[in-house]
């Protein structure tokens, strides 16, 4: 048993997970680099740029030089891509007026490109609380003009969301996870609207427990996201794999109708509408069970 | 009454079946041009998603606002774009709705449903035009009104438009609520203020009037003629979002986007 690589080298189906080189520990700016074709990244308003947040400094916070957010232009699997990365390291992955501001621009840019016959793809990488609360109204309004810019370029060419953790995707910019042509999860991705602490505290513990890991991973984890049909890949923590499904997700193209607007299928995941029966219908979307605290554990996650 | 009820109820010329109580559909008649769709979110206390009955945006009401805001846009589709009839947002909601069964659905991807739908009728040609008559936070308002190509507020005190509600702005940030008052005098984008609010480059008016919560006639005349007024300049303007750049308050996001733009190409 004390000899690890002996083990591995025994049993296959453990080589991935032991030979793997983890997406979750690099921030936004290597993951760019990490899904684009080696060489081939070239970020756009980088931290030389000095782009930042004008709202923050009055407020006593320290604000980021390139405002936690990435844009990296390059190839992926010889195409055009754009990768728009959060960095959740800042402000809890927030986005604020200026982040927001770049990853619409870029939206657009490229929604421009494929207009005039450059065909070009954007990943959005998510890693995000949502809103940042700093800048209330215009972190508001900044992921109005993502969604906006996003829908632009989705009818023209595919619009990727990755969400693999550690923080997941929270707050309004899940909606643009709602609007992607495809999401890729890890095990360790979590998506969702509310977090459970924002539940509990609005609507009460019985509500939402959010000391319990194990019930959060049940409601927002990327297995459940996965089995329950919101998510088109569930991927390792492995940075060619992430890389690797992206490329997968852009090659089944544009769809011809997208996961929001299949509002039939929205309704009928419902049940009758009725809330108490949804209850009872959620058995009937194949529902993983919750996993017992212990897995929760050993995956490593947080709240 | 909610706001939300007796605004929509003052500016119906003609209510329209809905298939959840929480979403009301009716025509409006502007006083110009082709009638107007309405639509507004209205507190259901009977709404068997209990997260759900104060006017939250949540799943039924993320279907029901998609379902019927698609229904104009097929009901115009043979129409030349500009002759598509707008689309009014009445809006008065609290949040989305906080609830686990909310989550275990995909609160955000019904949410995103209604986003789609309403950028949709906005870029096919449909003035889409948001009246915010009471609250408009978070994940109600990104659902309900936002993507408008025209947003108007009343001038009126109760008025609310932020990232999410005032207490929990101020535990998330950890601020005292006076220390986050004290702050949104200088931090305009903190302010709760619909005054404020309006600097910021996405107010397209205040209707003063004389009674937020039950509109006198004159009241809704007034904003019968707002909403007119702003369904034309909507007509004149770009169907994307970029009419909100223009404000000084923008300056950060318009450098952003120059310089981003060119190194672009």
């Amino acid at each position: 048993m004390s000899d690890i690589p002996a083990l591995v080298a025994e049993r296959p189906e453990l080589q991935a997970l032991w030979h793997r080189h983890s997406f979750v520990e690099l921030d936004a700016r290597a993951r760019a680099h990490a899904i684009l074709d080696k060489g081939t990244g070239h970020e756009y308003c980088d931290p030389f740029d000095r782009i930042e947040s004008p709202w923050l400094e009055p407020q006593g916070l320290v604000p980021q030089a390139d405002d936690g957010l990435v844009v990296v232009k390059g190839q992926l699997a010889g195409e055009p891509c754009v990768v728009i990365g959060i960095e959740g390291a800042f402000q809890g992955g927030s986005i604020g007026e200026v982040s927001g501001a770049k990853a619409a621009c870029a939206l657009q840019l490229a929604a421009r490109d494929a207009r005039a016959g450059q065909p070009i793809s954007a990943v959005l990488v998510l890693e995000t609380g949502g809103v940042r609360l700093q800048e209330g109204t215009l972190g508001l309004n900044a992921v109005a003009e993502i969604l906006s810019a996003l829908l632009e370029l989705r009818g023209l060419r595919p619009v990727i969301g990755v969400a693999t953790g550690p923080l997941g995707s929270y707050g309004g910019m899940s909606i643009v996870a709602g609007l992607c042509t495809r999401m890729v999860l890890t095990h360790e991705g979590r998506l969702g609207f509310n977090g459970a602490q924002v539940i509990e505290s609005e609507a009460g513990v019985a509500e939402f427990d959010s000391s319990d890991r194990a019930l959060i991973w049940s409601v927002n984890g990327g297995a459940q996201r996965y089995a329950t049909g919101l998510a088109d890949a569930l991927v390792l923590d492995d940075a060619p794999a992430v890389r690797q499904a992206v490329i997968t997700a852009v090659a089944v193209g544009v769809p011809e109708r997208h996961r929001s607007e299949e509002l039939d299928v929205l309704a009928a995941r419902l049940g009758s509408g009725d809330g108490a029966q949804a209850r009872f219908s959620l058995a009937g979307l194949g529902l993983p069970p919750a996993p017992s605290p212990g897995s929760a554990r050993q995956r490593g996650a947080g709240s | 009454m909610s706001r939300a009820q007796a605004w929509f109820d003052a500016l119906s010329t003609q209510a329209l079946p809905s298939p959840y109580r929480s979403v009301a559909i009716a025509d409006s008649d502007l006083g110009r041009g082709p009638a107007a769709r309405l639509l507004a979110i209205v507190p259901d206390a009977g709404n068997t998603f209990p997260r759900a009955r104060r006017g939250e945006v949540g799943l039924l009401e993320g279907i029901g606002l998609a379902r019927a805001v698609r229904e104009v846009i097929e009901l115009d589709s043979r129409l030349a774009d500009d002759q598509r009839r707008p689309i009014v947002a009445v809006v008065d909601v609290p949040s989305q709705a906080y609830g686990r069964l909310e989550e275990q659905f995909g609160e955000y991807l019904y949410i995103a449903a209604a986003v789609d739908a309403y950028a949709t009728a906005r870029t096919a040609g449909h003035p889409v035009i948001a009246l915010v008559v009471g609250s408009a936070i978070s994940g109600g308002f990104l659902g309900h009104g936002l993507q408008a190509s025209q947003i108007l507020a009343l001038d009126d005190d109760k008025i609310e438009i932020q990232a999410i509600h005032k207490p929990a702005a101020a535990r998330i940030t950890l601020r005292t609520i006076a220390e986050l008052d004290e702050l949104a005098k200088t931090v305009t984008p903190l302010s709760f203020d619909v005054r404020v609010w309006a600097t910021l480059g996405y107010c397209d008016g205040l209707l003063k009037v004389s009674d937020a919560d039950q509109p006198s006639s004159a009241d809704v005349d007034l904003a019968r003629g707002a909403l007119a007024d702003a369904v034309t300049r909507a007509r004149l303007g770009p169907r994307d979002l970029t009419n909100r750049l223009q404000s000084p308050a923008r300056r950060a996001s318009v450098r952003a986007r120059q310089r981003l733009a060119e190194q672009w190409a």
